[in-house]
């Protein structure tokens, strides 16, 4: 009994040493960013080389836009890499961020079923929602306070519609992230606005397709930003830095350029010089 | 059907291949339950069987509490572990959020609750029988309390693998308190979750079933262990 | 451990009254026990005997009343306890009388020896290794005894210790109990089975609705009860 028990210890003491002990000697940064750049395949992409090329490890939580702010506010992140330039100014204007550096674009796409039954297929995205809205037909929103979700959110104002006096059925806010509402839209059929990287990296198309793309309003800017050491001093500011000075030189920028699915490119740098 | 059959093909090409990064997740969600299956059993066993011998005012609301207990969402265990480890929680200066050590917290607290009240059960059931016969040998209730632990050991073990289970199946706190960090806190059930998200269910549901045949594999041997075990010890 | 038994005798009931709860389960409950006999205890069911004997042997504590222990309350170590059902631990025969020694405060070096002999003094030595659980009935009661005798006890209570055992069975167990009375511990035993009681007893204690209508030798209580309760018992359970 009594020799049982100690070896038992000793495994948690094992086992312990081992969890804490397998990275305790890296030099890692925690980037807390947005569902569509880690479900995209990007980060799968860009942080390998850069790893490589510095040895420093970039711990990606992927989260909805909203919620990667937040996580960085509690002081849980070093680096916030989104999409929502609204929210990202409130979060500098608050003193939670040190600067928003301007990384890359890609843009958003309306999704809908092939037969198009509210005849939403165009180059206008305000045209194509007024005229899922005047049809009713089923449109999946994220519901989820990510950058997506607010992009939608501002197309529907600017197309003159008011939601909340015409939400009905039609309208499903399922509150996940980019991936599971294209899982729940293909299962409907409905209409849905995604970013395109998400969009080619997704297998479970069923009958959606792409109808409206290319209209400039539909421009989707990411931004990235040191969380303020003045606010949480573990961040950790020359590590982040790097990070960001790589992102936005021409290296990182070219670096996302490269990242293509099926010959297709996902992500636009456009750092300013 | 397509997805299924394709899902059977597709987990027999991964364990057939032994991929090194799909190794690396299994390991790590054995790792991180079996690591909190051992702190949930070094607490709730004792506790378990300490409300169950033990006289003492409030032990049948603590009772009543572990009982409830078993039944708590994963989520919500997971949020306030997130709350604690936070930064901006009390426990923040440690750093442990995003960390495997931060699952096996979640885990921990979400299993000792099931381990502490299926123990008071069947100790307290030992302890009818084996009151007074231990009463009269002198034993105090220190020492009834790990001799019945002791003598219930086959069925306890039957305890720790339930708890086994549900730790290395849930999703909702290791998701939260992980991050699902590519390499660092990503596990079966979190990649399973993050496939899904990517529309690969043919890829998440062979996951799925490589996850339902190792908590099988680990049933199974303690269910063969602990028949051999009836058969010689009675 | 063993050796504060001197001094234990007369063990003493005086006024003993004990409830569980509202209900009075024994009332003014007196009796005096003298070192070195054999007294059996009779008595219809419900009559109060098994709760006299956990009072005696300190699992129960008296309501009214108190029990002295050659005119000291505290209770002595050396003594032991039989019950109808013998709980053995899921571990060895031999295993289970050493954690009895153990928790008797006996040295470790000295346990297996003492086990072994307590084993072979109940005429199992050949199970020491077996898992006590899968033994026949027969067999974990004597190792119960086996448990109790090698605590040495200046004193041992049995609570029917044959009632769910098989005639060959019983005969053996009466057997054990006579050797460990010869060894010099005292015995106080409940049955229902009269002629065990013929075989075994130098005194009957009878109990009636929760108290003591006599206490006499056993020959002259088989031979005419003093009580009316003990003659009626005795002329309903003869043939």
């Amino acid at each position: 009994m009594n020799p049982s028990r100690r070896s038992l210890l000793g495994l948690a003491a094992a086992f312990l040493l081992g969890l804490s002990g397998a990275h305790a000697e890296d030099k890692f940064i925690t980037v807390a960013s947005t569902t569509s750049t880690e479900q995209s395949g990007l980060f799968g992409h860009l942080l390998p080389i850069y790893t490589q090329k510095t040895g420093v490890q970039v711990r990606v939580v992927a989260l909805g836009t909203g919620q990667a702010l937040d996580t960085a506010r509690r002081g849980d992140a070093d680096v916030v890499f989104v999409h929502d330039k609204a929210a990202e100014e409130k979060f500098i204007a608050e003193g939670y961020g040190v600067e928003r550096k301007e990384v890359m674009y890609n843009d958003f796409i309306l999704i809908g079923p092939k037969d198009d039954a509210a005849k939403a297929t165009g180059k206008d995205i305000l045209d194509g929602l007024r005229k899922i809205e005047a049809a009713k037909a089923p449109f999946v929103s994220r519901g989820d306070k990510s950058g997506t979700h607010a992009a939608e959110l501002r197309y529907w104002k600017a197309a003159g519609i008011d939601l909340e006096a015409v939400k009905g059925a039609w309208y499903k806010e399922t509150g996940s992230g980019m991936g599971p509402a294209l899982n729940t839209a293909s299962s409907m059929n409905a209409y849905l606005l995604a970013d395109r990287g998400t969009w080619l990296n997704f297998k479970n198309r069923v009958d959606l397709k792409i109808l409206v793309e290319g209209d400039t309003r539909l421009f989707n800017q990411y931004g990235v930003i040191l969380v303020n050491p003045a606010k949480h001093a573990h961040v950790k500011k020359e590590l982040g830095q790097q990070f960001i000075d790589w992102l936005v030189s021409a290296e990182g920028q070219k670096a996302i350029a490269d990242y293509k699915i099926g010959g297709e490119q996902l992500f636009f740098p456009n750092a300013k010089k | 059907m397509s997805t299924l059959s394709e899902a059977f093909s597709t987990s027999f090409a991964l364990m057939g291949g032994l991929d090194a990064k799909l190794l690396g997740i299994v390991g790590l969600s054995l790792k991180v339950s079996l690591t909190a299956v051992l702190f949930g059993s070094l607490i709730g066993l004792p506790l378990g069987a300490a409300v169950a011998v033990g006289r003492f005012a409030g032990q049948a609301p603590v009772t009543v509490l572990l009982n409830a207990f078993i039944g708590l969402p994963a989520v919500v265990v997971g949020l306030l572990v997130y709350l604690l480890l936070s930064r901006a929680g009390p426990l923040g200066q440690f750093g442990l959020l995003f960390t495997p050590t931060a699952m096996v917290i979640a885990q921990t607290a979400l299993i000792t609750p099931l381990i502490a009240a299926f123990t008071r059960q069947i100790v307290a059931d030992a302890w009818r029988e084996y009151h007074e016969q231990l009463q009269s040998l002198g034993a105090g209730t220190l020492r009834a309390t790990f001799t019945l632990l002791h003598d219930t050991r086959f069925s306890l073990v039957t305890v720790v693998l339930a708890a086994f289970g549900r730790a290395i199946a849930e999703v909702g706190a290791v998701m939260i308190v992980g991050g699902n960090i590519d390499g660092v806190t990503r596990v079966m059930t979190t990649t399973i979750a993050l496939e899904t998200s990517k529309g690969d269910l043919p890829l998440a549901l062979a996951l799925g079933l490589i996850l339902v045949g190792i908590v099988v594999v680990v049933n199974a041997s303690a269910h063969l262990t602990r028949q051999w075990a009836q058969r010689h010890y009675g | 451990m063993a050796e504060t038994g001197n001094g234990m005798f007369p063990l003493v009931m005086c006024n003993v009254g004990f409830a569980a709860g509202d209900r009075a389960i024994l009332r003014d409950v007196n009796l005096t026990l003298e070192a070195g006999r054999r007294t059996v205890v009779l008595g219809p069911n419900g009559a109060g005997k098994s709760v006299t004997l956990r009072l005696l042997h300190g699992l129960l504590w008296p309501t009214t009343g108190e029990i002295t222990w050659g005119g000291k309350t505290a209770q002595p170590t050396a003594q032991a306890m039989v019950f109808q059902r013998p709980v053995l631990l899921r571990r060895s025969a031999l295993a289970n009388i050493e954690y009895a020694l153990d928790l008797a405060g006996v040295p470790r070096a000295e346990r297996t020896d003492r086990a072994t002999a307590a084993l072979a003094r109940v005429g199992l030595p050949h199970v020491a290794q077996r898992a006590a659980r899968v033994l026949s009935g027969g067999e974990q009661q004597r190792v119960a005894l086996a448990r109790a005798w090698a605590l040495a006890p200046r004193i041992l209570f049995l609570d029917e210790p044959t009632a769910s055992l098989d005639p060959a069975a019983s005969r053996e167990v009466e057997r054990i109990v006579a050797d460990i009375a010869a060894s010099g511990t005292r015995i106080v035993m409940i049955t229902h089975h009269l002629g065990q009681a013929r075989r075994l007893a130098d005194d009957i204690v009878f109990m009636h609705d929760g108290r003591i209508t006599e206490h006499t030798p056993a020959d002259v209580f088989f031979r005419q009860a003093q009580s009316r309760e003990a003659d009626d018992f005795l002329k309903g359970e003869l043939p």
